[in-house]
């Protein structure tokens, strides 16, 4: 490990070390643990920086010197130290994403007694990795991560890896901007839409109405304004750049392989606000892990990614010609892109550009009848789902042609429709539409069957109904209807069995993260089920996961898009030790 | 833009010590101090919305004419402050009035509001306790209706409605209606019982960013009822037709 940062001298590097205690010395650790056991040992400083990204550059934050931070490569079983100096003038702090550590060392301030690491200080994170897979890390203070505090994590099996590749390389998604996240989020919460510049317009109205008639457009613009809800709200910000590994599209980040070669890439999506569906064209892609974790190989053409999801896929290219790696938000407001080649400085095509969805009742929930909203008939849905899938036509995509059109309509997205997996695999409209052509398979959740069987296969003893709620108008966004300093606490009882049920009644996606316990998604793979830490649930629909309360603490859990967080979506999981009976 | 920033910082926090007086009970007050420990600071915010700012050419003589609004607070709670007025190009001010109001959210699209109004002119000057909502009804009408007590204990209201219509993304028609009410007579003021005045406005904005939008529209006032019949007396027009051209800005 060498992450030798810039404006981090090798003086200050031994004075740190000399007041730390660093792998050898037999130092008294706050606490009890000896160093003596250390098998790695870095330090890594936290300071402002500038990032050039497509010659463009503006302020950044940088780990370890860099943005993204250095990948920080490990294994399992080994024990890591890592002393991390605060150089800014704000409180900082870092979060091993995905990581099994104890409570203290999970870095997210105010919670399991970790404070924030003040400008100046060094917090000595140290733990025994208990895992294998790619993860991340991140700043889990104010905006920092937006700012550029986001590196990965590999850590390679105690035995042998049950995915051959040739090569491996990582590929962290990000979104960048030059505003500041304060500002970000003043935006949001003082001008509703603030962000969005493809909402529908009277010009949309009449050639809308034009194809699918006065009557039915009416209808639908008048739903949705009923509610005083936007049918083209995909994400709250825009004016995003959007990276693999720090580099933006024209920087053309590039992965060298030999023709046959098998390349695993490990795709984290580190963004803060970004949902990305991911490509190769012309490649095809095998899914064999999850969140770190592995899974039964799956054969898709592309997927869609959740803001904290990690993938691991393996391509095998063929002949020197490059491949485009290409990532698009859902939004449509740009992509990132990088280049599987045989050599640098050759640049695949940029293929065209997907449509945007358009939100449709179902989105809302509407269609299960889960929300009782006054004033819907069935006959008012119907106009309305067919007002919007005609409003695909015009997403401010140029250069839409009518046979990608036809693709759309019948793009099989099944599974995200329905993230059960179980029920019916209808054609994918609304926000799970990608626009997949037909004929292309794209990964749904259940699809996701975890490489080895579950440890824990009790039923879960009690269910615990988390409401994925919000007022989008005023930028407040909640748990069971309730800010982040307002809710009570989830508690759980350490060593039971436990089922989750997300609902999400707003119509966004919400990327829901766990610290300290892998959620085994319940997608239909019976003793196999997925284990994530991130499971994106989309909007109106509901979701539900499991898990064996067998890490005490008192864990964050919540929506993992930063200005969801910042607002209130967070809330505290604590699994709590039996108190020994008096 | 810095120094900009540098002032509304320090406005924020003057009306945020206001807004943090006029609400007691404040939510701020009651959070736990390990969720603000992870939040760092939870956000004071603060935004000033110039909506109007325009130049009205009519028939008889030009004025310049404002309506603003404002406000510092959190999610919950916030301290509003209004202003409107016109001033005829040659002449001194002619109506300006200010508001300065305790805001409090009800609903995901309403906050009720009170506090007090004061009219520098008209002369004679007077002070009014307002109470009031301000929301977004369903169909996205913007909504403001406030009712007003007098320090001579008279009694007015006025309903104000306003629309954005997105022509482009860029490109916005803004149709408004607001209409006056009084429970009695006010002689100083000129105000007779009943509905005093409604107004129409349609306003063209184009929205170079978000934040800074020029405009052109036009504005049509008539006074009702005894309110007209006031006006003719002292030998003024009850109806006021005028084109306008003016800036939109907020912060």
């Amino acid at each position: 490990m060498h992450p030798t940062s810039r404006g981090f001298s090798r003086r200050d590097a031994l004075k740190l070390a000399g007041a730390a205690g660093v792998a050898g010395l037999v130092t008294a650790y706050p606490g009890r643990i000896s160093f003596a056991a250390t098998d790695q040992t870095l330090d890594l400083a936290i300071e402002r920086t500038r990032i050039t990204i497509d010659g463009h550059t503006s302020r950044g934050i940088a780990i370890g010197g860099s943005i993204p931070a250095p990948t920080l490569r490990w294994r399992e079983g080994q024990e890591v130290v890592i002393h991390v100096t605060n150089r800014l003038n704000e409180p900082t702090s870092i979060h091993w994403h995905g990581l099994l550590l104890q409570g203290v060392m999970d870095g997210a301030p105010g919670f399991n007694g970790f404070a924030p690491i003040h400008p100046g200080e060094t917090y000595t994170y140290h733990f025994k990795l208990r895992q294998a897979g790619t993860y991340w890390y991140h700043s889990h203070s104010a905006g920092q991560e937006q700012e550029g505090m986001y590196g990965a994590i590999v850590i390679e099996p105690a035995e042998r890896d049950p995915v051959r590749a040739d090569q491996d390389y990582v590929m962290l998604l990000s979104d960048h901007t030059t505003e500041s996240p304060d500002a970000v989020l003043r935006k949001l919460k003082v001008s509703e839409g603030y962000y969005n510049n493809n909402k529908r317009t009277l010009v949309d109205f009449f050639r809308d109405a034009q194809r699918d008639g006065l009557g039915a457009t009416v209808t639908d613009r008048l739903d949705w304004a009923e509610m005083r809800m936007d049918a083209t709200d995909l994400a709250d910000v825009t004016g995003y750049q959007f990276l693999v590994n720090g580099k933006g599209p024209r920087d053309n980040w590039t992965a060298l392989y030999k023709p046959g070669e098998r390349v695993r890439l490990r795709i984290i999506n580190g963004s803060a606000m970004t949902i990305f569906d991911v490509r190769i064209p012309g490649l095809a892609m095998t899914v064999v892990a999850a969140d770190g974790q592995n899974v039964a190989p799956v054969k898709v053409d592309e997927f869609r990614m959740g803001v904290g999801e990690t993938y691991d896929v393996v391509v095998i290219p063929q002949g020197d010609k490059p491949f485009t790696v290409f990532a698009e938000p859902i939004d449509r407001t740009g992509f990132a892109r990088a280049t599987l080649a045989v050599r640098d400085g050759l640049e695949g095509a940029i293929p065209e550009r997907r449509p945007r969805a358009v939100l449709t009742m179902a989105d809302m929930g509407m269609a299960h009848g889960g929300m009782a909203h006054g004033g819907m008939d069935h006959g008012a849905m119907a106009g309305m789902d067919h007002g919007a899938m005609a409003g695909m036509n015009h997403g401010a995509m140029p250069g839409m042609d009518h046979s990608s059109m036809a693709g759309m309509d019948h793009g099989s997205m099944p599974g995200m429709n329905n993230p059960g997996g179980m029920g019916s695999k209808d054609q994918a409209t609304g926000w799970a539409d990608a626009g997949t052509p037909p004929g292309a398979k794209a990964l749904s959740y259940a699809d996701l069957k975890s490489l080895t069987k579950a440890k824990d296969l009790r039923e879960p003893a009690h269910e615990i109904e988390v409401r994925l709620t919000g007022m989008m108008s005023r930028y407040i966004w909640t748990l069971n209807g309730r800010k982040f300093d307002e809710g009570d606490p989830i508690r759980v009882a350490y060593g039971d069995r436990v089922r989750i049920r997300f609902v999400n009644e707003t119509m966004m996606a919400h990327p829901m993260h766990l610290h300290g316990m892998f959620m085994e998604l319940e997608n239909g793979q019976k003793d196999r089920l997925p284990r994530k830490h991130v499971v994106l649930v989309p909007p109106g629909k509901t979701m539900s996961v499991q898990l064996t309360a067998d890490e005490p603490g008192e864990w964050p859990f919540h929506c993992h898009l930063l200005y969801h967080m910042a607002s209130g979506m967070m809330t505290r999981f604590i699994v709590e030790r039996r108190t020994a009976s008096l | 833009m810095r120094l900009i920033r540098m002032s509304l910082h320090k406005a924020m926090f003057l009306a945020g010590a206001l807004s943090l007086a006029l609400s007691a009970g404040s939510a701020r007050a009651a959070e736990a101090p390990d969720a603000q420990q992870f939040h760092e600071e939870p956000p004071l915010l603060a935004t000033l919305l110039v909506d109007q700012f325009e130049h009205r050419w009519r028939d008889g003589e030009n004025s310049v004419d404002w309506e603003l609004e404002g406000w510092v607070g959190g999610d919950t709670n916030k301290f509003w402050f209004s202003s409107r007025g016109s001033k005829p190009v040659k002449g001194a001010v002619e109506e300006a009035e200010f508001q300065f109001l305790y805001s409090r959210m009800v609903s995901e699209f309403w906050d009720i509001q009170a506090g007090v109004r004061h009219d520098v002119r008209p002369q004679p000057q007077t002070t009014y306790a307002v109470a009031g909502f301000k929301g977004v009804a369903p169909y996205y009408f913007d909504v403001t209706a406030q009712a007003f007590l007098s320090e001579d204990a008279n009694v007015s209201a006025r309903f104000e409605v306003e629309y954005d219509v997105l022509i482009t993304q860029k490109l916005v028609i803004q149709p408004l209606a607001e209409i006056s009410v009084s429970a009695q007579r006010v002689r100083e003021l000129h105000l007779g019982r009943g509905i005093n005045d409604i107004e129409l406005g349609l306003r063209l904005r184009y929205e170079v960013v978000k934040e800074f939008a020029p405009y052109v529209g036009v504005t049509w006032e008539r006074k009702l009822g005894e309110t007209a019949d006031i006006a003719r007396q002292h030998g003024e027009d009850p109806s006021d037709l005028a084109f306008v051209a003016g800036v939109r800005f907020w912060f």
